[in-house]
């Protein structure tokens, strides 16, 4: 099963330890967190759906979107952007 | 006393003239409201998006609440993204109902202390918001929401850019308040209209609400038939341009500014900080420095960085560059209590 893993520096605004979740791509990955975790949502996607400008994702070590396809060993990684700060 | 400070890094509270520890560090707080025994916070994490606080145990502890949150976006081609940018104002009314001003441009209340937000969707569906434009920012926002004492169902709202609006059914339907008003920053067939004016500041008198004052983009004016006609106060010196204004909660016929250069400018003139006072409605002005720094001072103070308390005698003064100040005599005098703050957004007597 994919494995997603916030920054730490999110932690310290919402509980977000590293876990295993289901999906084909990032977007359904992150779902199944949100549904279990829904007060993590909000400080990943914006109320549209899409990520905020300022977060970034990585798949297996390269820069993804939402959309990316990911596969059962992938290891996401939610990243906050040097920009923004 | 008891005032807020909020800052592109945290939240300070200004307890007996002494700095206290500051919540949120590291956060700009964009806008604070105590209601009866809860005390709000609006955040704007740099890469997280928009947050809401709320403590019951007056800043103890705080929990997270909702955000305003838009609706889905349809594909309209509406250039302007359905997206909370930041909270810029936070009023509560008398039945404790709060209610958010935000970029970019929509209004919410919230009747269970922050639980759910709704969002105004008369105003939101008005054909003229499309005209709307950032002032300051990217986009349109509310900064301005003036709660009529005599009558809560009576909101009148400042807009960047987007003029004066007012309600009288609580917010069923709206008509623009802002005639009276000019925008030089438009060409001259559009100088006069009242859905692209540009007030930085809108305050009400409480005792006197039908008297409201206005820091506009291109100088200050007042109405004294709650926001039905506005008319241009020229005696304002050492210049008409500023974001902020605050009103005595008693005497309509007193208000203060804190002028700046025009337009990009934005630092005080001659590198003087000072506040403007007018005590006869505006026919003339006292430039008020005692306490300010006054020379090479590049303090600006943005549209919620000056505050009166509900007695009506002691001011705080926040500015971009981390200054604070008080007054304990209506701006006749003034106390420094740092220079060194993050950038002050708000202050905001408790």
């Amino acid at each position: 099963m994919p494995r997603v893993v916030f920054t730490s520096n999110l932690q310290r605004h919402v509980s977000c330890p590293a876990r295993d979740a289901a999906g084909e791509t990032v977007s359904a990955v992150l779902q199944e967190v949100f549904d279990k975790e829904p007060q993590i949502r909000g400080y990943v996607l914006d109320e549209q759906g899409d990520l905020r400008r300022h977060v970034f994702i990585f798949v297996d070590g390269q820069r993804a979107r939402l959309t990316h396809p990911v596969r059962e060993s992938s290891e996401i990684y939610v990243l906050q952007a040097l920009t923004g700060g | 006393m008891k005032l807020f400070v909020a800052t592109r890094k945290g939240l300070f509270v200004l307890n007996q003239s002494k700095i206290e520890k500051p919540h949120f560090l590291g956060d700009p707080v964009t806008a604070v409201l105590r209601e009866k025994d809860n005390l709000y916070a609006a955040l704007n994490l740099g890469h997280f998006g928009v947050k809401m606080r709320r403590s019951s145990n007056d800043g103890a502890t705080w929990e997270e609440i909702a955000v305003p949150a838009y609706p889905p976006q349809p594909k309209s081609g509406e250039k302007t993204p359905w997206k909370l940018a930041q909270v810029w104002a936070l009023e509560s009314d008398p039945a404790g109902t709060l209610w958010a001003g935000t970029i970019p441009g929509g209004l919410f209340k919230s009747s269970d202390r922050g639980a759910t937000w709704t969002l105004i969707d008369s105003l939101w569906r008005r054909p003229e918001r499309a005209e709307w434009f950032g002032g300051g920012y990217d986009h349109p926002g509310i900064h301005s929401i003036c709660i009529d004492p005599r009558d809560s169902r009576s909101i009148t709202l400042g807009v960047s850019c987007g003029g004066v609006w007012q309600t009288r059914d609580r917010g069923e339907t709206w008509r623009l308040a802002s005639h009276g008003m000019y925008a030089e920053f438009m060409p001259p067939e559009r100088r006069n209209d009242p859905n692209i004016q540009d007030p930085h500041r809108v305050v009400q008198c409480a005792a006197h609400p039908d008297v409201l004052w206005a820091q506009h983009h291109n100088g200050v004016f007042r109405s004294t038939d709650g926001s039905k006609s506005w008319h241009e106060v020229s005696a304002i010196k050492p210049s008409k341009f500023g974001f902020a204004v605050a009103v005595h909660p008693n005497d309509p016929d007193t208000a203060w500014f804190v002028p700046a250069v025009k337009d990009e400018c934005r630092v005080p003139v001659d590198g003087k900080l000072a506040v403007a006072r007018t005590r006869d409605g505006g026919k003339s002005f006292q430039v008020l420095a005692k306490g300010l720094p006054q020379e090479h001072a590049y303090d600006l103070v943005y549209r919620h960085g000056l505050a009166v308390d509900a007695s009506g005698k002691h001011l705080a003064l926040g500015s971009t560059t981390g200054g604070l100040w008080i007054s304990e005599d209506q701006g006749d005098s003034w106390k420094c209590l740092s220079t060194q703050l993050p950038p002050i957004y708000c202050v905001r007597f408790s």
